[in-house]
C-alpha cells in the first residue's frame, strides 16, 4: 500500500539532491547571467502573452463575446461618443493592478472551461446564463468599490455643476457621502441587461 | 399610324411637364431632390432637452414629456430603467416624480400592485423633446384661452 508513496518519495529526493549539487560543468558567470537573460526572456514572454489576452482583439475572437456584448457595447457611450476615448472590454472587466490582474485570470481559466465545453455557445444559452453572469460582475464592482469605473471617472475630477440637475443630486446623495457605489445605479450601462426581477433598486 | 404617334407625343409631352411642375412646386420628396445617383447631407441632429424642468401640458391628458436625456435606457422584458426611478417604491430615493395612479390600475380601473403591463413601455407616450425648430406653424390653442374668449 505504502510502495507508490515510497516511490514518489524517491524521486523528490532524487530531483532534490540533483538540484542542491553545486554545478559540475557550468560556471558561475555563465549561470547568473545566463539566468538573468533566461529571467528577462521568460517574464518578457509571460507579461506579452498576458497583455495579448488582455486586448478587446483577443476578447472578441471568440464568438461568445463578438456576437453578444460586444454587439450590444457599441452603441453605448463607452464605445461610441463625441470625445472618441472609449472603453474597451479590459478596461472594465479586468484589474489594471497586477496582483489583482493575475488573480482575475486566474479564475478566467474557467472561462476557458466554458469555451471549450460551448457552455454559451449560442444567443439562447448565453441569455438562460446572463443573470449569473451578470451577477459575477455586479458582486465583483460592489465588492472592490467600482475600481474599474473610477479608474477613469474620479470623484474628485467630477464637476457636478456640468452635469444635468437630477445626476448633480444623486452623486451629492449617494456618491459622494460613500452610501453607494457607481455600480448600484449604474447596472446595464454597456450592455443589455439580464431580466432584473428581484435586482434591488429595479421593479 | 399617325394617330398612335400623335398620342405617344401628347403622353410624353405631358410626363415632362408633369415632372418638371412637381420640381419646381418644391414637393417635399424623401430624397430632397437629391439626384438618384447621390446622397442627400443628413439634416443636423438635434441635442435632447436634459435640463429637468417640467414643460406645461397642452391638455390635462397629454402624457408629460420627458425633461431629461434617455439614451441607453433599457425598456425591455427584462429590465425597465424608467422605473428604476419612477415607481413608487422607488421615488423615495430617486426623488422622481412616481408614474401616475392611472398606471396602475387595469383598463376596467382595478387598482393592481405594480405598474399595468399596458403601461409599461413608457416611451410609448412619454418622450424626449429637442431643440429643433419646429418644421411647421403649429396653430394649437390652449382651451384655457379658448375658454377665456381670447
Amino acid at each position: 500500500m505504502l510502495t507508490p508513496f515510497k516511490k514518489i518519495w524517491e524521486l523528490v529526493c532524487r530531483i532534490w539532491s540533483s538540484a542542491n549539487r553545486p554545478a559540475k560543468h557550468l560556471s558561475i558567470g555563465f549561470l547568473t547571467i545566463g539566468g538573468f537573460v533566461a529571467g528577462v526572456m521568460f517574464w518578457g514572454g509571460f507579461n506579452t502573452a498576458l497583455e495579448y489576452t488582455n486586448t478587446e482583439e483577443f476578447c472578441v475572437s471568440c464568438h461568445e463575446m463578438g456576437d453578444n456584448v460586444f454587439v450590444e457595447l457599441k452603441p453605448t457611450i463607452h464605445y461610441s461618443n463625441r470625445s472618441g476615448v472609449r472603453a474597451t472590454c479590459p478596461d472594465c472587466h479586468v484589474p489594471h493592478n497586477w496582483t489583482d490582474k493575475i488573480s482575475r485570470k486566474m479564475q478566467a481559466s474557467k472561462e476557458v472551461w466554458g469555451k471549450l465545453f460551448g457552455t454559451i455557445n449560442t444567443r439562447e444559452k448565453f441569455q438562460a446564463e446572463r443573470r449569473r453572469l451578470a451577477g459575477h460582475e455586479w458582486d465583483r464592482l460592489k465588492a472592490n468599490n467600482s475600481l474599474e469605473c473610477r479608474n477613469c471617472h474620479s470623484t474628485e475630477s467630477m464637476d457636478i455643476t456640468v452635469q444635468s440637475t437630477r445626476a448633480a443630486e444623486a452623486h451629492q446623495a449617494f456618491l459622494f457621502t460613500g452610501e453607494k457605489t457607481c455600480i448600484d445605479c449604474h447596472k446595464g450601462i454597456a450592455h443589455e441587461l439580464p431580466d432584473m426581477t428581484g435586482v434591488e433598486g429595479w421593479e | 399610324m399617325k394617330r398612335f404617334l400623335v398620342h405617344i407625343t401628347t403622353a410624353v409631352g405631358l410626363l415632362a411637364l408633369a415632372s418638371t411642375t412637381a420640381l419646381s412646386d418644391g414637393a417635399a420628396t424623401l430624397r430632397q431632390g437629391e439626384p438618384i445617383a447621390s446622397e442627400a447631407e443628413a439634416p443636423k441632429m438635434n441635442k435632447v432637452e436634459n435640463n429637468d424642468v417640467k414643460r406645461v401640458r397642452n391638455y390635462p391628458e397629454q402624457p408629460p414629456t420627458i425633461p431629461h436625456q434617455t439614451r441607453d435606457y433599457e425598456i425591455s422584458l427584462n429590465a425597465n430603467k424608467c422605473l428604476s426611478c419612477h415607481a413608487r417604491t422607488r421615488t423615495g430615493e430617486s426623488q422622481a416624480p412616481m408614474v401616475s395612479v392611472t398606471h396602475y390600475m387595469d383598463r376596467d380601473n382595478q387598482v393592481l400592485a405594480t405598474v399595468s403591463p399596458r403601461r409599461y413601455f413608457c416611451n410609448q407616450c412619454h418622450v424626449t423633446q429637442v431643440t429643433a425648430p419646429p418644421l411647421v406653424e403649429n396653430e394649437f390653442i390652449d382651451v384655457e384661452h379658448i375658454i377665456k374668449g381670447e
